[in-house]
């Protein structure tokens, strides 16, 4: 029988939520990495038990995990307890935490600063890793989404990173400037019809997508409007939270903006907005149906100065026409007195018959609906603040 | 013998109690400490120092004999009871909170 395996990052460890087909009772373990920020765990498509996490620490900096048996153990990437501390031709292991920026003259155009606060140039500074996207193909390889904003790449496990400079190198980086949560790149999604096109989002800069492998990118924010740019047709500067793509139709993408709910049907050369009735369109995750590519999720939040919903009322809003036309998704969320946030990468789907849609709050909630929104209840309640939820559907 | 107290993050990392030991044969500074803990521990890599300019992370701290020589210059030879083990190499993470 099949079976459901949640992969859940908090600010406060790792946790690993399981369940048969059904999805009534679930088992949680946990916390991994205890006491560290995890900011996203992701399993392979192609080995559903290698599992890469993102562990992180203001005082400790970054560190890469893997498991290759679904969550049940974990070693950060090279470097294995008990092995020895240097390869076979005498180089030092430790690699798999080492994000260097590519400043080489052969690759990309290398930068070295992008747009402060003040309006100031600031140099590039590696933070943390937000998003882990392993590869559709190759259960080695992984892409990995940073603050400041840029995108890595491993083919060995994780073990060693190398950046796709071309991104950082587009002309417009030296304009790219950091949100409230940091310059951080959050989305990475990978089109399953040509191995060559990624797309990817950064706030506060923009959505990109790639056609040659990652070699060179273009920005893909005609249509979208914020009020704090001046320019209507600023090609970068939009502070976009979160994008999504429906595997079967890859041409067609959704975006929660900072304001606004988005949707392109040309790869991201023109958007539309698609808000409709949401009463709010500010929000962070948005995620579509896993059969249904026009049945579109995402949660309403009152505003960027209050992030909590609107009314203390927690409320998926799904669509079943791309947008527009939207339903409000009440049965098991609590209607009020609530004030917790769902960050960008906290929604998932399952890819059940019935399609079963997760998301985790702040607050520590783990929410699960099995009929695609129309009810919903919790796993599990008082996890730490929850960063990311993932789903993974297993054989 | 050159003794070495971690924070307890770290500990978790490098799968050790408080207190690593290591063998020197330099002189005895925080570079040539923090060179030998990484070599033995190389998943501690980037956790203490940033991988490139070998800075100390912001919100780690060393202490020697009471002293916070955190400040100090990587390669200052560091007290005979460090060299001596006699005390230990404190690797700290700042205090935060209210």
């Amino acid at each position: 029988m099949s079976g459901i395996r949640l992969l859940v990052g908090t600010r406060k460890g790792a946790f690993v939520l399981t369940s048969d087909g059904k999805r009534e009772k679930w088992k949680v373990d946990g916390p991994h990495f205890a006491g560290w920020e995890i900011y996203h765990v992701k399993g392979s498509p192609v080995d559903p038990n290698r599992l890469y996490a993102s562990q992180t620490s203001a005082w400790f900096g970054q560190i890469i995990q893997r498991s290759d048996d679904g969550g049940k153990s974990w070693i950060q990437p090279g470097t294995p307890p008990g092995e020895p501390t240097t390869t076979p031709d005498g180089m030092l292991k430790g690699e798999s935490n080492k994000f260097v920026y590519d400043t080489s003259p052969q690759t990309g155009k290398p930068l070295t600063t992008h747009q402060w606060y003040d309006g100031t140039q600031h140099p590039w500074e590696f933070k943390r890793v937000w998003h882990l996207e392993p590869s559709l193909t190759d259960p080695d390889a992984v892409y990995a989404g940073v603050e400041d904003a840029a995108l890595f790449r491993s083919s060995d496990g994780g073990e060693t990173w190398q950046e796709l400079a071309g991104l950082r190198g587009h002309g417009s980086g030296p304009r790219w400037q950091p949100g409230a949560g940091g310059m951080c790149l959050h989305s990475i999604l990978l089109d399953p019809k040509n191995s060559k096109r990624m797309f990817i989002a950064i706030s506060a800069a923009g959505a990109f997508r790639t056609d040659d492998g990652g070699k060179t990118w273009k920005p893909i924010n005609q249509g979208l409007h914020s009020q704090y740019i001046p320019d209507p047709k600023a090609e970068v500067g939009h502070c976009v939270h979160h994008i999504a793509m429906h595997p079967k139709r890859p041409n067609t993408l959704f975006m929660q903006k900072h304001w606004d709910v988005m949707r392109s049907d040309d790869a991201g050369d023109s958007w539309r907005e698609v808000s409709g009735n949401l009463p709010s369109d500010f929000g962070f995750p948005i995620d579509i149906h896993a059969h249904e590519p026009d049945t579109i999720y995402v949660v309403p939040i009152k505003s960027d100065s209050e992030h909590f919903p609107p009314d203390g009322k927690l409320r998926v809003y799904r669509s079943r026409t791309g947008g527009n036309e939207w339903e409000e998704l009440t049965r098991g969320l609590p209607q009020r007195d609530c004030y917790v946030n769902v960050l960008r990468d906290a929604m998932t789907v399952d890819s059940l018959d019935s399609c079963g849609v997760y998301f985790g709050t702040t607050g520590g909630q783990v929410y699960a609906s099995m009929n695609a929104g129309d009810t919903w209840s919790p796993i599990v309640r008082d996890l730490p603040a929850v960063l990311s939820v993932e789903a993974q559907t297993l054989p | 013998m050159i003794r070495v107290v971690l924070p307890h993050h770290l500990r978790t990392l490098a799968h050790v109690g408080s207190e690593v030991e290591l063998e020197l044969n330099d002189q005895i500074t925080q570079r040539t400490i923090l060179d030998a803990l990484e070599a033995k521990y190389p998943m501690l890599r980037g956790t203490i120092r940033d991988h490139v300019t070998q800075k100390r992370r912001a919100f780690v701290r060393f202490f020697v004999c009471g002293e916070d020589v955190s400040h100090d210059p990587a390669d200052t030879p560091l007290p005979e009871a460090i060299a001596t083990g006699t005390e230990p190499f404190f690797i700290m993470g700042a205090i935060a909170g209210g």
